[in-house]
């Protein structure tokens, strides 16, 4: 067969890598990116935790003064929006750039070029932002900045204007990604990938990107406004001028509430993806975990009320969000029972990937009943503004985004690098990352419900909080030594972990059909895909012979796809693949044959460029230079911004009239 | 080899259509969210601005220092509203003409991409114009960005609107010089496809606004 001539040599890890400072400025390769936005993200992540661990240190016992009031101010603020748009937005990122050509059997992205903007917009956007921290003037308005508290008459330093340029040009980075995927996932799926055999992460991936692609906006003009409110004087947030005091509340929360499932979905995909693999067996009711994803994210714009319950709405507004935000634990409860009867009768295995995801199953549905609690107005009344609410939406974002998204490293990482994670280090990274969020995050549910309030940068003894916030504090430790412990297996697996060869765990789905890291261009001949596991039909036929849309469960329906019988055989993802079966210790035999490299099969790659990262670098300034005008050099600003995009615009005109890659017909 | 070649080219897009086609309906459903947001805005403030002047009515001492006409003058706006509107139809035909480029009833004035690219431009220009005209207007009668919360909601709003059509004008204009060095054939169809959706987008939007903003009291 004419696929066999150029299925791909395996070669070990590592090999034809291109290196270099260079060639990752100018990378436009989607799994370079990836690891880009990876590593970026756990560098946030590092210092995101530390600005909680120095909370932590002050509030461990009563009348703590470690750090003053308003450097406690600007540290909470800056840990939420770390920690939600520099560290949980760029993992999912990370992934969504990694996983979804390889999931659907592409070679890139729609737009290489565009993706690589995106990372440079939010590496540049991310330093912008916490280069306030170098002149003590970091944000210090919470991670939800209300308005008018952020207007100049209240906020008159430079922290506001630091937090809202910054978020503005994040904005601009993940809606150009959003616009990215979407095209990327519509229009460059293999033959045969319908859309109900994509992979789950995809789905869960897809589904985010429309709400990236409808929540940014929303916050884009909650921000101008403010913009315009702080350096031009407008009236947006001016009670004086009779505007409403909710203005911000309601534009933001619409934007705020989705973006909850903005954190959390890619981490429900990443684990959809790790149960089926690790418990042998297809997930349970793939198309209703599609509608629940969907069903999510279309009521995620309907209950962003739920976070204003104490400001007094009236009775029908508190009525209507309260049944919404009940009615979104219906498809979230789907997908956890989902999970549960995945893993029911499988033959799991529990690897340190395995315990991640298990554990935001368990952990995650703590933090969702919590929040059902919370959609009960009286009593939310209750519970609003104090440490019950951080311990829900910790339980939520940490114990449920983090841990699938840590559990997406360990199950990807072999195919990120071509080497595995250490196991032994892995178990204690898990373990005390486990314990250490219990510890911390548990006792929070009773400090709030002893009145405790967040934002407080200390507290007065004999209130009936030292004990909680002593064990709050010690968690918070245990967790910093267990990610010390990740972070260490993540260095030290890049250069000595195990050869993971290119399905270290059986897995079904077709990045695992390819070397381990994988070449350049992916798939050396795209795929045709007859399944929604396409390698467990090849190596493991007994695990789908009762799924429908897997090819055996096909042959048995009959079913027909677009007019075609779709029982062909996955000929080209065994061709040169030794029959591997499930044993995850089987390993691919590793020869010293180099892979191919994109010339010599012929397939157009790309020109690597840095004009991208040009254009990325000129629109930081050019909004950066806006900050100008609040030290009243109006004139430097305009300067600013009028000659930076300029260069903006040239270093575009430049992108835009270079090829993209070799002419071929 | 010859089917191993055949498989190496760009795998045919799943849809059919070009990436950039999709990626542009995406961009268009963030902007009407976009839009959505500064219209809301526009709405929520109307009639709760605590000086003058107003759009629909006129403000008269002692709520206004002095008498204060109602400031919105639709006659000419509807001028402009209709400007834009013909600029759509522009569109459409330079659309045409790319992707008929020499077929039959697509000869003379029906096939040149180049005039209607430039009148799309013009119109689109001159809408601009409209709107700098009723700006300075606006200010010379005591309105500003600054003044109550119907002129920072209204000059946010149309200003926003008019940086769109700033936008799409460069862009016209972009596509009018590719069209003037090498010609724009069939082939280019889908540079001119994006820039006509993007374009009637923009006007889809003013006629929301004219109709909310100008035209309901």
């Amino acid at each position: 067969m004419a696929t066999a001539a150029v299925s791909p040599a395996y070669a070990h890890a590592g090999a034809s890598e291109k290196s270099g400072v260079w060639s990752w400025l100018t990378t436009v390769d989607h799994k370079r990116i990836g690891a880009l936005y990876l590593y970026t993200a756990l560098a946030w992540f590092a210092i995101g935790g530390t600005e909680a661990l120095i909370m932590r240190i002050q509030l461990q016992g009563p009348n703590g003064h470690v750090v003053s009031a308003d450097t406690f101010n600007q540290l909470f603020t800056m840990h939420g929006t770390t920690m939600i748009f520099l560290v949980v937005m760029p993992l999912s990122a990370a992934f969504f750039n990694f996983l979804i050509p390889l999931q659907i059997g592409a070679r890139d992205v729609a737009f290489p070029r565009l993706n690589a903007f995106s990372y440079w917009v939010y590496l540049f956007g991310s330093l912008f932002m916490n280069s306030s921290w170098l002149l003590g003037m970091a944000p210090n308005g919470g991670w939800f900045g209300y308005a008018p508290l952020t207007t100049m008459a209240y906020a008159p330093g430079l922290n506001i204007d630091f937090w809202m340029l910054g978020l503005q040009i994040l904005g601009i980075s993940s809606l150009a990604a959003a616009f990215n995927f979407i095209t990327t996932i519509i229009n460059m799926r293999a033959p045969g990938m319908n859309l109900m055999r994509m992979p789950m992460f995809t789905w869960m991936a897809f589904v985010v990107q429309f709400l990236l692609v409808l929540a940014f906006p929303v916050i884009t003009i909650a921000l101008v406004f403010l913009q315009f409110d702080r350096f031009f004087g407008t009236n947006f947030y001016t009670m004086t001028a009779g505007a409403d005091p909710l203005l911000w509340q309601h534009l933001f929360w619409i934007f705020g509430h989705p973006e909850v499932y903005i954190l959390i979905l890619p981490a429900f995909g990443l684990v959809s993806e790790i149960l089926p693999t690790f418990s042998s067996k297809p997930i349970f009711g793939y198309p209703v975990m599609v509608y629940s994803g969907i069903l999510i994210a279309f009521l995620g714009f309907g209950v962003w009320a739920h976070h204003m319950f104490a400001v007094g709405m009236g009775p029908i507004a508190d009525s209507v969000f309260s049944v919404t935000t009940m009615l979104i634990a219906i498809p979230t409860g789907v997908k956890i029972f989902n999970w549960i009867f995945t893993m029911w009768g499988g033959n799991l295995r529990f690897t340190v990937a395995m315990k991640f995801a298990i554990s935001l199953v368990a952990l995650f549905t703590i933090g969702g009943i919590s929040g059902v609690m919370h959609a009960s107005p009286p009593a939310d009344l209750q519970q609003t503004d104090t440490y019950f609410i951080v311990a829900h939406f910790h339980y939520v974002l940490v114990a449920g985004s983090l841990m699938g998204l840590w559990g997406g490293i360990y199950y990807y990482f072999p195919k990120i690098t071509g080497r595995k994670l250490s196991e032994s280090i892995g178990n204690w990274h898990f373990w005390l990352t486990f314990i250490g969020v219990n510890l911390t995050f548990m006792p929070m549910h009773w400090s709030g419900l002893y009145g405790m309030p967040r934002r407080i940068y200390t507290y007065d003894a004999g209130q009936g909080w030292h004990i909680f916030n002593l064990m709050s504090s010690i968690g918070a430790y245990i967790q910093a030594v267990g990610v010390i412990i990740g972070f260490w297996n993540l260095f030290r697996s890049r250069k000595n972990g195990e050869i993971a060869g290119d399905d270290p765990w059986g897995a079904p789905t077709l990045e695992w059909s390819i070397p381990s890291p994988p070449p350049e261009y992916n798939f050396a001949v795209i795929p045709t895909v007859t399944s929604r596991y396409p390698l467990w039909d090849v190596k493991s036929p007994q695990l789908t012979a009762e799924v429908p849309h897997s090819k055996h469960g096909d042959e048995r329906n009959d079913v027909q796809v677009g007019g075609k019988h779709v029982a062909a055989f996955h000929d080209h993802l065994s061709a040169g693949t030794p029959e591997g079966g499930i044993n995850p210790n089987a390993k691919q035999a590793s020869t010293k044959v180099p892979l191919k490299t994109a010339e010599q099969l012929g397939i157009p790659m790309p020109f690597p460029t840095i004009k991208p990262l040009f254009v990325a670098l000129f629109m930081t300034f050019m909004f950066g230079s806006l900050i100008l005008i609040h030290k009243d050099k109006t004139d430097l600003a305009i300067t600013g911004v009028l000659v930076f995009a300029a260069a903006m615009t040239a270093s575009l005109y430049l992108w835009l009239t270079s090829p993209l890659e070799p002419n071929h017909t | 080899m010859a089917t191993a070649v055949a498989t190496h080219a760009h795998p045919p897009t799943s849809t059919g259509l070009d990436h950039r086609k999709i990626a542009i309906w995406a961009f268009i459903g963030s902007e009407c969210m976009l839009f959505a947001s500064l219209i809301s805005t526009y709405l929520i403030y109307k009639g709760r601005s605590v000086v003058g002047p107003f759009p629909h009515e006129a403000c008269d001492p002692p709520k206004c220092a002095t008498h204060l006409h109602a400031i919105l003058n639709i006659p000419v706006t509807s001028v402009s509203t209709f400007v834009l509107l013909m600029s759509s139809l522009a569109m459409v035909l330079a659309l045409a003409a790319v992707e008929n480029r020499g077929k039959p009833g697509y000869e003379g004035i029906m096939g040149s991409s180049k005039l209607w690219l430039l009148v799309t431009a013009i119109l689109g220009t001159t809408f601009l114009g409209f709107q700098a005209y009723e700006f300075t207007s606006f200010v010379h009668e005591g309105l500003t960005i600054r003044t109550n919360l119907f002129g920072s909601s209204f000059f946010t709003l149309t200003g926003f609107h008019g940086a769109h059509v700033t936008a799409g004008v460069l862009w016209l204009v972009t596509l009018l010089a590719i069209d003037m060095k090498r010609g724009l054939g069939p082939k280019d169809a889908i540079l001119v496809d994006i820039s006509a959706l993007y374009w009637h987008f923009v006007d889809v939007v003013w006629i929301a606004i004219f109709t909310l903003v100008y035209l309901i009291h």
